[in-house]
């Protein structure tokens, strides 16, 4: 996408644009909080963003007369410090189970900050989501029970640098606003805050924010508009709405006019753009209505990673007989020429809103030729299945808190509970200290209770596959069967599989980390083969993939499938001798990760080269010259058993 | 609380509502899966379906919500108070759906010593948990997908048996925890562990509504309500009232609705196309057809309804082939087709 010569005046203009939506969204945002739930705003730790922060709280302030009150979560805070839990402290003091209110129920009215969203697990977003989708907090933990009001702004920074690391699609999907302050310089921050702030808002009307009037057309306009774009889920569209709603009350209008509605596009729908409206098939009454969006879809579906799932191909088919009668029907029902020429507008202006680099990724993803490459993106999905690393909590345990293991301070009090009218009873009858002001609760040494944890680490199954040559389409058919079987296996176990495969000049990540069947397949139904042999590319890839992966916690093992005759060089030129030497240069730096590795030798008769590359990077060596996918998975799962 | 949103308002997702709908008249059919894509309101339909269930008859005072008129399924303190001739006070209550909030810990879930009994009187008592509210009721599960694994094998065991039985703390009981249990969540953020896959007994796959009528009015709608909920909910209230009734009046219908021989053995057609393993299958197909039957106010079970409810109940329990790349309701309607290929030409 880049263009060497890049106009820096254009580029600055750029900027400033970006910069005034940045500032108007923070103006929405201040206005109705409750309908638009927050914004994620990709951008460094820096000048701009907490410019764009001051300029928030001050909107905030000036609505309601003081300023919100911010409320920093940390990363994948625990459990009892999001939901709420048992009050230590109080609870000793007062002699009965004293609550202790959350981050969710005290954020409650104010703002809440998530740093480093890109890397929020699972398990979080999903309480941050029910949170957002019911506007309190339910907790049922520590034999406490019961909901707190938690509505609130989140805004989650999201410093992510790789195109995957993004925060959790579940999370992103309940945001109004994505922002994208990366290219903004600190001085245009400078030079900009003031004017706008003054003149292109001014509201004083902070009633009533939602009750601009909004014509049947509009929200029809931009339903379409969402649809154009290829966003399927229904919550942009109805936060589309919402920011319509608030554009016209913000520019002190009591209509949604089609400026609003073109503001709601370009600030809400662009930045959430799947596909680009012009790919979009014209409507065609030759062709069945439900089908046009899933063509957009499923050029994009590959390459996305907060793209909603590709539909089954069976939920067409269950619907019941009417439904798919309606379907049938012509889409235009009302083809008023005005509708069609406001919805083309507001599309232009929301398209041309679209940051630029990712016009340049759906531009890359919708040309055929890169459409395997798409995958890398599709990361986020192995990120999101951490949720369970924490460990499964055991039975608490009697026991000291001396050898570093945590009080269990439930559970303590649970097993003196119990006890207290006996021991106090005691204690009078052998009339310690009678004058002595007796604790509220007894606690003896017996009744200490500590916490253990399970804790497995994941396994993450890697396969490496060499998709060179002509046997390549044979070998990546089992690879990809093995990786299949593999994950069926792991359904029980909780783990992870991945695929990395090379060929060519280049390695490529078939198939990031996951544990899900659906993705799974969609990503390995498309396996290319054919040309060179890259094997130091994709030794390095593996160890890219596995040093990622065991950074988060997981156990990889890696699987390589190649006969081991390298015959491109790192750099990507060809010659056997270069490409031998890298290959082993690479080996032996896969080794230095301590990775448990499985050497798969899949030519004829085994290599000496294979044998060389397995002893390099300290794996086991296996010739299986016809190796089946079945015999595959068992090596496989006798290897990564063995290391239990 | 604010009341949710009108389930009859739902705009399309018709297997959706119409598997909650024949869980609600039999709750033997088992519980409901909703599996599908962000945004296509599965959480609201299950809230909705709180709403509108109709009142149910309870014991005053129970814990549990006993059923003053079944000995068999009361807890042991109804029951002793019943054996002893005591007549038992009752009241109309609503029915529980009880929400597992994610992050919730064992303890809240099966029930435990009451903490506060125990400080403050030095009394042993049971208090108990979620899975005693729902009895009688509902369980929902949101992101069931992400539940913890030692709360899966815990409802994995309790929705088998009906019962909860509690071991911890010196305490010791065993109560009544009858519950539909109802799972949603989306298959991209993880893989469902077979065990409980099998416990739910329908299953839908719910997706965005593709045609952009459809989407207008669900925005349209979502948007009035969101702006007044009052309003909206009145508008609703006839529908509502309607279904209700359609409801009550199925329930009382469905034991006599009449399964043939006919129906049965076409079921286990059905089943041994399909190769499901055991006969969870087949009794689930039987039961949510006559169900299904019981709602649309039909005497007795055809294929009609055999065919319609198949999907649901059974595209969850096919063997699982990784190596197919075929989804399941795919190959159940293909067995549909095959086996009612040869009525469709027979006049009915």
């Amino acid at each position: 996408m880049s263009t060497p010569q890049i106009d820096l005046h254009k580029a600055h203009e750029r900027a400033l644009v970006q910069w005034q939506r940045a500032l108007l969204v923070a103006d929405f945002l201040a206005s109705s909080p409750a309908a638009l739930h927050g914004v994620s705003i990709r951008a460094g730790a820096g000048p701009v963003r907490d410019a764009w922060l001051a300029h928030f709280t001050a909107r905030i302030q000036h609505r309601r007369g003081h300023a919100p009150k911010l409320h920093r979560m940390p990363l994948n805070a625990s459990d009892d410090r999001l939901l709420g839990g048992l009050d230590l402290v109080a609870t000793l003091a007062m002699g009965r189970p004293v609550a202790e209110a959350g981050l969710l129920a005290r954020a409650h009215g104010g703002v809440l900050l998530a740093t480093m969203a890109e890397r929020m697990t699972a398990s979080t977003s999903s309480r941050l989501s029910a949170a957002m989708d019911a506007g309190r907090v339910q907790f049922a933990r520590d034999g406490l029970q019961g909901q707190d009001d938690a509505r609130f702004v989140l805004i989650a920074f999201d410093e992510g640098a790789a195109d995957d690391e993004r925060p959790p699609a579940a999370l992103l999907d309940r945001l109004a606003f994505r922002l994208d302050l990366r290219g903004i310089s600190p001085r245009i921050v400078g030079a900009f805050d003031a004017p706008t702030t003054e003149t292109v808002i001014d509201v004083d009307d902070t009633h009533a924010l939602l009750d601009a009037t909004i014509a049947d057309e509009q929200i029809a306009a931009l339903c379409n508009v969402a649809l154009a774009f290829g966003i399927t889920s229904l919550r942009a569209a109805q936060l589309a709405v919402a920011a319509a709603r608030t554009s016209a009350r913000v520019f002190g209008r009591d209509q949604v006019s089609e400026e609003d509605i073109t503001m709601a596009a370009e600030l809400v729908l662009a930045p959430q753009a799947q596909s680009l409206p012009n790919s979009r098939p014209q409507p065609d009454d030759t062709e069945p209505a439900a089908e046009r969006p899933e063509g957009d879809a499923a050029a994009e579906d590959a390459s996305r990673p907060d793209n909603e799932s590709q539909p089954e191909p069976g939920p067409q088919d269950t619907a019941p007989a009417e439904e798919k009668k309606a379907n049938d029907e012509p889409p235009k029902v009302t083809p008023k020429d005005e509708l069609e020429s406001m919805e083309d507008r507001v599309l232009d202006a929301a398209q041309a809103a679209i940051p630029a680099d990712l016009l340049a990724q759906l531009h890359a993803a919708m040309s055929p030729a890169s459409a395997a490459q798409g995958q890398r993106s599709g990361g986020s999905a192995g990120r999101q299945q951490l949720s369970n690393l924490r460990g499964r909590p055991l039975a608490s345990r009697r026991g000291d808190p001396k050898s570093g293991a945590r009080l269990d301070v439930l559970a303590t009090l649970r097993a003196a509970a119990p006890w207290q009218t006996i021991r106090r009873a005691e204690r009078a009858r052998a009339q310690i200290a009678p004058t002595a002001k007796l604790p509220p609760i007894l606690i003896g040494r017996d009744d200490w209770h500590v916490s253990r944890r399970a804790h497995r680490s994941e396994t993450l199954t890697l396969f490496a596959v060499d998709a060179s040559g002509s046997a390549a389409l044979h070998r990546l058919a089992e690879a990809k069967g093995a990786a299949e079987l593999l994950l069926a296996e792991c359904y029980v176990r909780r783990d992870q599989v991945a695929v990395v495969s090379f060929r060519g000049k280049v390695a490529k990540t078939l198939l990031a980390p996951t544990r899900s069947l659906v993705r799974a397949k969609r990503s390995l139904a498309s396996l290319p083969g054919g040309g060179g042999t890259p094997l130091a590319a994709g030794i390095d890839m593996a160890f890219l993939v596995a040093d990622a992966a065991q950074r988060r916690g997981m156990t990889p093992t890696l699987v390589f499938l190649t006969d081991g005759r390298a015959n491109i060089a790192r750099d990507g030129t060809p010659g056997r001798p270069q490409a031998a030497a890298d290959a082993l240069a690479a080996a032996k730096r896969l080794r230095s990760g301590g990775f448990n590795v499985l050497m798969i030798d899949t030519s004829p008769e085994p290599q000496q080269a294979a044998k060389a590359l397995a002893d390099a990077m300290r794996g086991r060596y296996l010739g299986l010259p016809y190796a089946g996918a079945h015999a595959i998975s068992a090596a496989v799962l006798a290897q990564t058993q063995a290391l239990r | 609380m604010s009341s949710p949103f009108p389930f009859s308002a739902i705009v399309a997702q018709e297997p959706m509502k119409l598997a909650m709908l024949i869980a609600a008249v039999d709750p033997s059919v088992g519980g409901v899966l909703v599996l599908g894509d962000r945004g296509t309101g599965k959480s609201t339909a299950v809230r909705a379906l709180a709403a509108l269930l109709p009142k149910m008859r309870a014991t005053v005072g129970c814990k549990y919500g006993c059923d003053p008129g079944s000995i068999s399924a009361m807890c042991a303190e109804c029951a002793t108070l019943k054996a002893s001739g005591a007549t038992l006070k009752s009241h109309q209550i609503p029915v529980p759906v009880v929400d597992l909030p994610l992050g919730a810990t064992e303890d809240r879930v099966v029930g435990a010593l009451d903490l506060e009994s125990a400080l403050a009187r030095g009394v042993k008592t049971f208090e108990p948990g979620l899975l005693a509210k729902a009895n009688r009721g509902f369980l929902y599960i949101d992101e069931v997908n992400l539940l913890e694994d030692h709360l899966v094998d815990l409802l994995i065991d309790v929705a088998a048996s009906g019962e909860n039985v509690v071991e911890r703390e010196g305490l010791s009981v065993r109560h009544p925890a009858k519950f539909v249990l109802i799972g949603s969540g989306n298959p991209e953020e993880g893989e469902l562990r077979p065990q409980l896959l099998d416990r739910f007994g329908l299953s839908v796959n719910v997706t965005t509504p593709k045609n952009i009528e459809e989407r207008v009015a669900v925005i349209k709608r979502r948007d009035q309500f969101e702006r007044d909920a009052e309003a909206f909910t009145a508008t609703w209230k006839r529908a509502e009232d309607k279904l209700r009734k359609q409801i009550s009046s199925a329930r009382e219908r469905v034991k006599t609705v009449n399964v043939t021989d006919a129906a049965l053995t076409r079921a286990a057609q059905i089943c041994m196309a399909l190769g499901t393993d055991g006969l969870r299958g087949e009794l689930t197909l039987i039961r949510a057809a006559r169900s299904l039957a019981a709602l649309e106010n039909v005497a007795t079970v055809g294929d009609d309804q055999l065919r319609r409810v198949a999907p649901m109940a059974l595209a969850h329990r096919l063997r699982r082939d990784p190596l197919d790349d075929a989804g399941s309701a795919l190959r159940v309607e293909r067995a549909l087709a095959e086996i009612f290929a040869d009525t469709a030409s027979t006049p009915t």
